[in-house]
């Protein structure tokens, strides 16, 4: 009895596998489906059956697959938009934004929650390597010329998002508040209020107050967790579209 | 050989009637190989290679051909070739070369291309591993700074700007705000950028063509990397100009990587 138990739960992957419930998850030509073979179709296949993957054309030129071609930076700026965004959920479990509550949170992170340093830590330094790969990613772009006809509206939207990057990071920066957060931001915004004649509205805007407050703690939070990402998204959807449309040099990729 | 369409051999043979003043009947007895074949300039009909190896298995393309320009076909007779050739072999001629006009173009190259599955996923996946890779190791050695508790009435002295502004707050230090706080990031730094396609018209992507782009771009980076160096390493205490290796790094972003006092006084 308990044999014949055993041996069912034994054959249960073998028995899963192919099934009508797996087969109807994976799309035709998934590698994970019973009875795949390695043939051209199916490659085309994988590329073309899965939501993500189809970003990608389902061929691409020999030369743009070398890896000193890209060197991955706009893929890599992407996937660290996703690291962030996990770690960053994460992070938001544990903070309030409140000029009280903030900076004890972020010191209970570090020591009560698991991983919590961790985590953490890889937003902090994975924001900055996202505004460095960005950054070497519009170099690499247009070292290549890349910027070229029929792509200038591509370079403009990419311009964009190294800007939106900016301030995806620097919105992310008040929100320890610590003295570190608090003075950065007092000098970062200074510099907005020397826009000519709208100066001080900026700079009231970017603060919503005088002086950086606990008001500005919860906007900048705001900014940072709902707002730039929102419009990145988007500005990300159009740039991923554009490559893949928009003819050239090396072709869309 | 399959028979030519009657209505096909009526149209060779009426253009050679033509051609040749003959009647249209006489160049369809002939075309068919009925009658042998009339050549004005040429009167010795009997040794007319093609004609003689033609007529049995009838490849009428070649038949026109020949009888189109006779003048032509016996000027360039060759050393006589076997009268039949062996069997079931056809000789064939070209008849006619159409120049390829746009209907008839593949304009597509064919390209050295790769499937993305596997060859570029891979690729992207093991990049995506490593940099997953370096920022757990780097996030479980270095600690992301926290200093003491927002307090508005202490001011750090140097306060500085997160370190992708510090070649800003770098110019500020030189120049009048209006200038490094606005001008010069805005307009170089941002609507500059997003006109660079449109300034340059230059279509190659040769390095060798784009020398003065290359020369600008470069000289914007290698500006603001010093710039971000600078205000990064050599400015301390009221932002006044420091050697690191002397008087120490003023940047809190590194204060749990680098270690401050062993690097001098301050």
């Amino acid at each position: 009895m308990v044999q014949k138990l055993l041996n069912k739960v034994k054959e249960l992957p073998a028995s899963l596998h192919g099934s009508q419930v797996v087969d109807s998850i994976l799309r035709p030509g998934s590698p994970f489906k019973k009875g795949y073979s390695d043939t051209p179709r199916n490659r085309s296949y994988v590329v073309m059956n899965n939501i993500l993957y189809h970003l990608h054309p389902v061929k691409v030129k020999r030369h743009s697959v070398r890896l000193s071609y890209t060197l991955c930076l706009g893929g890599l700026s992407f996937f660290l938009f996703i690291l962030l965004t996990i770690t960053g959920i994460f992070l938001m479990f544990y903070y309030a934004p409140t000029a009280e509550a903030a900076y004890v949170d972020i010191q209970e992170l570090s020591t009560s929650v698991a991983f919590g340093s961790l985590v953490r830590n890889m937003h902090r330094w994975g924001a900055h390597f996202m505004v460095l790969t960005v950054f070497l990613h519009m170099t690499r772009v247009f070292y290549h010329g890349a910027y070229k006809p029929p792509r200038e509206f591509n370079w403009v939207v990419g311009v964009v998002l190294l800007l939106l990057t900016l301030l995806l990071s620097f919105t992310g920066y008040l929100l320890p508040w610590d003295q570190l957060a608090l003075w950065a931001v007092t000098v970062g915004t200074n510099m907005a209020s020397f826009v000519p004649v709208f100066g001080s509205q900026v700079k009231f805007t970017l603060l919503g107050s005088a002086v950086v407050s606990a008001d500005t703690l919860l906007r900048w939070y705001v900014l940072h967790v709902l707002f730039f990402p929102f419009i990145i998204v988007i500005f990300m959807a159009v740039h991923f579209w554009r490559v893949r449309k928009d003819g050239g040099i090396s072709g869309p990729l | 050989m399959a028979e030519l369409p009657e209505h096909l051999l009526r149209r060779s043979a009426e253009a050679k009637a033509k051609a040749l003043g003959i009647s249209v009947e006489e160049a369809m007895a002939q075309l068919k190989g009925e009658a042998p074949p009339s050549p004005a300039p040429a009167p010795t009909p009997a040794p007319e290679p093609a004609a003689v190896a033609t007529p049995e298995p009838a490849p009428a393309p070649v038949a026109v051909a020949v009888a189109g320009d006779p003048s032509k076909a016996t000027a360039v007779r060759p050393v006589a070739p076997p009268v039949s050739g062996p069997e079931g072999v056809r000789t064939q001629r070209l008849l006619t070369v159409v120049k390829a006009k746009a209907i008839q173009q593949a304009k597509a190259e064919p390209q050295d291309k790769v499937n993305t599955w596997p060859h570029l996923m891979i690729i992207e996946f093991a990049a995506l591993l490593a940099v997953t890779g370096i920022l757990i190791v780097l996030s479980t050695i270095l600690q992301a700074p926290l200093l003491e508790a927002a307090n508005f009435n202490v001011t750090p002295n140097p306060s500085k700007a997160p370190w992708y502004f510090l070649g800003l707050q770098e110019l500020l230090s030189y120049f009048d705000p209006a200038i490094a706080g606005v001008s010069v990031p805005l307009i170089t730094g941002l609507f500059g950028l997003m006109a660079v396609p449109y300034i340059d018209k230059n279509p190659s992507t040769k390095p060798a063509d784009r020398k003065v782009a290359i020369f600008l771009f470069t000289f914007f980076l290698m500006g603001s990397a010093t710039l971000t160096m600078f205000g990064v390493f050599f400015r301390g205490p009221g932002f006044n100009f420091v050697y690191p290796w002397h008087d120490g790094i003023f940047f809190d972003d590194l204060k749990d990587w680098v270690h401050f006092e062993n690097l001098g006084g301050h």
